[in-house]
């Protein structure tokens, strides 16, 4: 402190203003044409090969789930290897897995975004997008879990044929509604961003189908500051209530399980646990995906720079530390509580017969992300990689073990039963995988994947106070 | 002058092209400051500070969207307690049916609350910006095109009562606006 105050005041100053100076967020003085001809390319020019080859491999996956969805449908749900005493199993915990990754979205585009955070601008839309497929593969879950899927308008709040209504203080309508809530808000407020990018591809038209479809999207957006006035309040409150959805959904999420009475489930730390464990999850899911893209796309890497994947990095270990927090407050709760029936739950989930599940997890979740306190590795895009899908692994077995273990050792041990996963139960997640890239592959070749207008906003030349000598 | 549209149509307005936002923020705060009030500029990104240049009100869609809250909200008060209290009253675990077992009624009420502001903020967006349109005068200049690419316009429109168009012209020439273009209906 004393050798700050007796430092010259202009020293100081200069070293306040070097500290205060960022990283340009888009590299190479890349012009707003430039952003704006590169970006719109990607879903002007010729289908690349590697294209339709992705497609035919999603595809048949997606064949493959809807075959799968079909048999079930018509057999019923004995076809998956749910059984008693374990009544959930894969389907819950592929619908818990494909939430929680639905998280970084609007994370990314709702948080970062009150926050501040510039950076967010060249990842929301792709983030954004991959919660909406996510979302949508989630749903396919429950809404089979139901059993009898014709009558999954029993959920709706309306009563039912025998003038029944809906118990309203289930979590499990909690989840309904916070799903399907958060499915919607996440399409408009996605929406609401793609306008102005749609625009962008609407002028720029050529065909008479591109001309028609992007003219239809872009709803007549014109650009004007009378538009734009509205525009910014619209996207900064639809931001701002976006932002405790995110945190509320994989909170009621939680709820299913932290308000039962089983040991293992019924404990309060779930919905923050729960939280940090889909923003973790989600943004190993982010990278998993625009790497590649960024790969193929070369040019993207002056959008989507290295500090961008260094920033993600820092994200996944901040919360997958916490996550393995959660795990060693999990197991100090069940030895404090001195409940002999939680402390049982948590001995066997860490020794039984999935002890094998639980450390996987403990691997892939607490371990491997402990990498990224290094910046070499954060900034090696090929290892980040490789890295990031230890969470993409990790969380699954997380849900797994969450549900399968707690539900195998019923409270009598005649009950007690272990959960073998059926063909239908692998073929339907592998289908559903390849759903989420098949539509995630459609986004990228008929919407614009990097939200230009708001690059081009954070450009140094989108100030208007920038004097013309200043210009570059 | 260039022309767009149909000349014998009405006129829109008197349109000229800017190259950088520095440039268009400050033609609009000369615009308004030479007595314009019926103009806009137009832009690829929202322009930090642009609505006090032009002299615009803050605008008042947040309210609204306060309005859609509140009445999803109420929404979820109505649709919860009025069957679970009323029409079907519903014991769950013997607890009572009534408001004081409110906690476990909060995740649907913040739930609908969410979603009607969101349905507020999206369709309030569209209703003020007067969309979805099909055809606007503005898009008879096939340059305007460039304004979701790299380029600024601003538009004077012949509404305003002090339009005219060769002092308009002056105006936005003196300002550095280029391929000045008088814009009609068609």
């Amino acid at each position: 402190m004393s050798d700050l105050l007796t430092k010259p005041v202009d020293e100081a100053e200069v070293t306040a203003q070097r500290e205060v100076e960022r990283a340009p967020l888009v590299l190479k003085d890349r012009t707003m044409g430039w952003i704006a001809n590169y970006v719109s390319s990607i879903v002007e020019d010729k289908t690349p090969l590697w294209w339709w080859a992705a497609v035919a491999v999603t595809g048949s996956l997606v064949g493959l789930l809807l075959f799968c969805i079909t048999y079930l449908v018509s057999t019923g749900i004995g076809v998956w290897g749910n059984n008693h005493p374990v009544g959930w199993a894969w389907d819950i915990t592929n619908f818990v897995f494909w939430i929680g990754i639905g998280h970084a979205g609007t994370l990314i585009s709702a948080i970062l975004f009150i926050t501040r955070q510039k950076w967010r601008t060249s990842i929301n839309r792709a983030a954004e997008a991959m919660t909406l497929f996510a979302v949508i593969c989630a749903a396919i879950y429950p809404g089979l879990h139901v059993g009898r899927a014709w009558m999954a308008w029993f959920l709706a709040p309306v009563p039912n044929s025998n003038g029944i209504w809906q118990n309203f203080r289930s979590p499990l309508l909690w989840d309904v509604f916070a799903v399907s809530t958060y499915f919607t808000v996440s399409v408009l407020f996605w929406y609401t961003g793609l306008i102005p990018d749609l625009a962008t591809l609407r002028d720029r038209a050529k065909t008479k189908a591109r001309k028609f479809w992007y003219g239809l999207l872009a709803l007549g957006w014109r650009g004007g500051n009378r538009q734009w006035k509205h525009y910014e309040i619209a996207y900064l409150l639809l931001a701002g209530i976006s932002t405790p959805l995110v945190l509320s959904v994989h909170s009621v999420v939680s709820f299913d399980f932290a308000t039962s009475i089983l040991p293992g489930w019924h404990t309060t730390i779930f919905p923050p646990y729960f939280v940090a464990g889909a923003i973790f999850g989600g943004f190993a899911m982010v990278l998993t995906i625009l790497l590649p893209a960024r790969a193929i796309y070369k040019p993207l890497g002056d959008l989507i720079t290295v500090p961008h994947v260094d920033k993600m990095c820092k994200i996944i270990v901040l919360t997958g530390s916490i996550v393995g927090y959660s795990y060693i407050m999990e197991l100090f709760m069940a030895w404090y509580s001195a409940n002999p029936f939680e402390r049982a739950a948590f001995w066997y989930r860490a020794t039984g017969p999935y002890w094998w599940a639980y450390a996987c997890m403990i691997l892939c979740n607490v371990i491997v992300p402990q990498f990224f306190w290094v910046k070499a590795i954060r900034t090696n895009l090929l290892l980040v990689w490789i890295l990031v899908q230890f969470p993409n692994v990790g969380m699954w077995f997380e849900r797994f073990v969450i549900i399968a273990t707690s539900l195998t050792r019923d409270f009598t041990p005649s009950a007690w039963g272990m959960f073998h996963p059926t063909w239908v139960d692998v073929c339907m997640f592998a289908g559903s995988l390849g759903l989420f890239g098949f539509l995630f592959l459609i986004f990228i070749r008929f919407l614009p994947m990097i939200c230009m207008f708001e690059v081009k906003a954070v450009l140094p030349e989108a100030d208007p106070h920038l004097k013309k000598e200043e210009a570059p | 002058m260039n022309v767009a549209g149909n000349p014998e149509a009405p006129l829109y307005g008197l349109a000229a092209e800017f190259d950088s936002a520095a440039e268009l923020f400050e033609a609009a705060q000369k615009i308004r400051g030479a007595g314009y009030r019926c103009f806009d500029v137009y832009s690829p990104f929202p322009i930090h500070g642009m609505d006090q240049a032009v002299g615009a009100k803050p605008s008042t869609l947040g309210k609204f969207i306060f309005v859609g809250g509140l009445a999803g909200f109420l929404t979820a008060v109505g649709l919860q307690f009025i069957p679970t209290s009323i029409i079907y009253p519903l014991i769950v675990m013997g607890k009572p049916t009534n408001f004081y077992t409110v906690p476990a009624f909060f995740p649907i009420m913040f739930e609908l609350t969410v979603l009607f502001a969101s349905f507020t903020a999206f369709f309030g967006l569209l209703m003020m910006n007067g969309l979805p349109r099909w055809h606007h005068p503005i898009f008879n200049w096939e340059r305007f095109k460039r304004v979701s690419d790299d380029k600024f316009f601003a538009v004077i429109e012949s509404r305003d009562p002090r339009f005219a168009a060769n002092e308009a012209e002056a105006l936005l020439t003196e300002l550095g606006g280029t391929n000045l273009t008088l814009v009609h209906e068609d």
